[in-house]
């Protein structure tokens, strides 16, 4: 199998212990069980509205928090479960807000697509596409400013990749020299449009020559060859160079949505994923080829990591509908409230 | 005649503005392949080719732009922004470009457009897909602000709109695309088949832009309202046994005044309901044209019922939106003298 061969030569060349790749492993299946939780709560009606699933790319953002450092900001669109859990938010405080309870991250004023965590630097889940580029520079900005060496990763896809003021921001960012790390999730479709239907390239991060910003391709199924392109951006940025593109190749497997009945791609394309490229199935071959694990030790993770994932959702069932005066709340700063 | 949804309606009245004049085409994000999100216009690529109905990025900005240069050439562009609350990238082209070209040019140029945007709440989607934007567009001179509420409307308003020599923003009540909708989101959701309204014409008919409707006719108390708040107001005005005259805008620029008018100056009440926060909405222009206008007839002060001062909730969508219990309220407290 191709993606056998590559994920072994990829395990071989950045010397990762087994340690690490367990822990990937870990993080990976979190964020997968939890998003088929949060499917089957949407499907009970316990979550309504908006949600967008990132299961099948969770190789890009647990491979991109390997490479960052405590201090380090993230931010990203709606498709922001996946980066919460793996920058370390509380699964509870993330189905909770889906549920939209009071025990949820924005206490239920967010809902799946707007939520933040200061404490872990996670600058929002953006409802609007590519409304986060320029917020991710000015992370940055003030990052530089206070001369405290962290970088910033800024998430958007490929659709968002379209947008004007990704462009406005990249030629900023190349003139300001910003630490800011470029990720473009390349996941192949925004929403029901593929992206040879909207994109004049079929490569996106060589946009950023124009305005002098390095970058590259990152296999996105892979988290070892995330991590490792992310550890240059990371250096590059860190070492005052300016900013830096990921575009990593990736994939969705569910719908755009949870309304998206996925009309405009074939099942085989999708299997076909799921089946040679599967991010957690990747690594879990290195890590039974490499002995790192048995399958009793991976099973007992799957076990913990489905106890995680259920007592969220306990939580998220049990916390209470917030009060009607939250409406009015954090709308403008307590002392101006008459 | 036909049983049609507004959706259909919507997709049938595109159908026709293609069918009639080359000059009309259609863009905007997954409206091609994928027949829109909403699927107002599945199958019309299939039928008219991609020169005619075509997808484009995520560029709002844009999408509008390159219409006001089509339209600026003859043509007759119907861009579709997916949801009102993605049209503020392309607020700069609306406003500077669309709405003023023919008075800059001393009308050697005009603008034929027409920005179609699902608006509203009652459908769950949060603070950025449940927006009620039409006042930031009422308050450009140059535009024509168009919002139908029944299947029948939809479908001649948006033909008048596209033969229309200026630029209209029509905004589509998302909440009623299938059904309309009385306020009661835990009870069965209505289909448009069982409403007479959602009769609609084949082939080619318009509704003038600038009229209102009177929905039903009434001899104690004028409501004014528009969209998805239409039904919710039937149902407050059950609820409240007033003997109400309830008045569809349909177009909320240039206002249909005369008939408003006509209304308040035979009630001497007035409320005003729709689903946009208050502060600045469009119910304030309302209640102070009426007050201009009917000062003498007033019999109480006007009333208003609207969302909210607030970010449109995640959790709370059904405190925000106006019910039926608030406007029944309201309808009440014009009761009174
Ligand atoms: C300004 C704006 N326009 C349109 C939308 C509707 N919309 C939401 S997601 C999306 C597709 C974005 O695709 P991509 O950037 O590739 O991200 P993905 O969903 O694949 O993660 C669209 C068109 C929006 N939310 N905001
Ligand atoms: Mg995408």
């Amino acid at each position: 199998m191709a993606a056998k061969k590559t994920t072994q030569k990829a395990a071989a060349k950045s010397n990762v212990s087994g340690e690490e790749l367990t822990q990937y492993y870990r993080d990976m299946l979190l964020i997968r069980r939890f998003e088929e939780k949060a499917g089957q709560l949407y499907g009970m009606g316990l979550i309504g509205g908006f949600c967008h699933l990132y299961i099948g790319q969770e190789a890009v953002v647990v491979g991109l928090e390997a490479a960052a450092e405590e201090g380090d900001k993230r931010i990203t669109s709606y498709r922001d479960h996946g980066h919460m859990l793996a920058c370390g938010m509380d699964p509870n405080g993330v189905m909770a807000e889906l549920t939209g309870r009071i025990g949820g991250y924005s206490k239920g004023k967010g809902g799946s697509m707007h939520m933040f965590s200061k404490e872990k630097h996670f600058y929002g889940g953006h409802g609007i596409v590519a409304a986060q580029v320029p917020l991710g520079a000015g992370l940055a900005f003030a990052d530089k400013y206070k001369g405290n060496g962290r970088v910033t990763f800024t998430y958007f896809g490929d659709g968002a990749a379209n947008q004007g003021q990704v462009y406005e921001t990249f030629n900023m960012a190349a003139l300001w020299k910003l630490p800011v790390i470029f990720v473009i999730e390349n996941n192949q479709y925004a929403m029901g449009t593929a992206q040879q239907r909207s994109t004049s390239t079929k490569d996106i991060y060589h946009r950023g020559e124009a305005f002098g910003i390095p970058g590259e391709i990152v296999d996105g199924m892979n988290v070892l060859s995330v991590k490792e392109a992310g550890e240059k951006a990371v250096m590059h940025c860190r070492a005052g160079k300016g900013p830096y593109i990921l575009e990593v190749k990736t994939y969705r497997y569910r719908g755009h949505s949870m309304s998206d009945p996925a009309k405009y791609r074939t099942r085989e394309e999708v299997q076909k994923m799921r089946e040679e490229r599967d991010p957690i199935d990747q690594v879990r071959d290195m890590l039974l080829t490499g002995k790192h694990a048995s399958e009793d030790d991976l099973k007992a993770i799957d076990k913990e990591i489905k106890a995680v994932v259920n007592a969220s959702a306990d939580f998220a069932k049990e916390s209470p509908l917030p009060d009607v005066s939250e409406l009015w709340t954090d709308i403008y700063a307590e002392a101006e409230v008459q | 005649m036909t049983r049609m949804t507004m959706i259909e309606a919507l997709r049938s009245a595109m159908d026709v503005a293609l069918n009639t004049d080359p000059n009309v085409i259609i863009f905007g994000e997954d409206v091609g392949y994928f027949g829109g999100v909403f699927r107002c216009t599945a199958g019309l690529q299939a039928k008219y080719g991609e020169e005619r109905l075509f997808d484009t990025p995520i560029n709002e900005s844009a999408i509008v732009g390159l219409a006001v240069g089509m339209a600026a050439q003859g043509m007759k562009p119907c861009v579709e922004i997916q949801f009102a609350d993605y049209v503020f990238p392309a607020y700069d082209q609306i406003t500077q470009e669309a709405a003023r070209l023919r008075h800059r040019s001393n009308g050697q140029f005009s603008c034929p457009l027409v920005v179609r945007m699902p608006t509203g709440g009652g459908i769950f989607g949060g603070q950025t897909h449940s927006q009620s934007p039409e006042a930031l567009f009422t308050h450009v001179a140059g535009l024509k602000v168009v919002i139908p509420s029944t299947p029948h409307d939809a479908k001649g308003l948006l033909i008048a709109a596209i033969e229309d020599p200026d630029p209209v923003i029509f905004m589509e009540p998302k909440r009623i695309y299938n059904g309309p909708f009385y306020g009661d989101h835990s009870g069965k959701s209505v289909p448009w088949s069982d409403h007479a309204d959602s009769e609609v014409p084949e082939g080619h008919y318009t509704v003038p832009l600038g009229k209102a409707a009177i929905r039903r006719s009434g001899a104690d108390v004028t409501v004014l309202t528009y969209g998805t708040m239409v039904y919710v107001t039937e149902a407050a005005v059950k609820e409240a046994g007033v003997d109400a005259e309830i008045i569809d805008l349909r177009t909320l620029l240039p206002l249909d005044l005369e008939t408003i008018v006509a209304s308040v100056e035979k009630t001497g009440r007035c409320v005003v309901v729709h689903e946009a926060t208050r502060t600045s909405g469009f119910g304030a222009e309302l209640m102070a044209e009426v007050q201009e206008a009917c000062f003498w007839h007033l019999r109480s002060p006007i009333q208003r019922v609207t969302g909210w001062d607030a970010p449109y909730p995640h959790a709370q969508e059904w405190d925000y939106f106006p019910s039926s219990a608030r406007i029944a309220r309201a309808l009440t407290s014009a009761m009174e003298d």
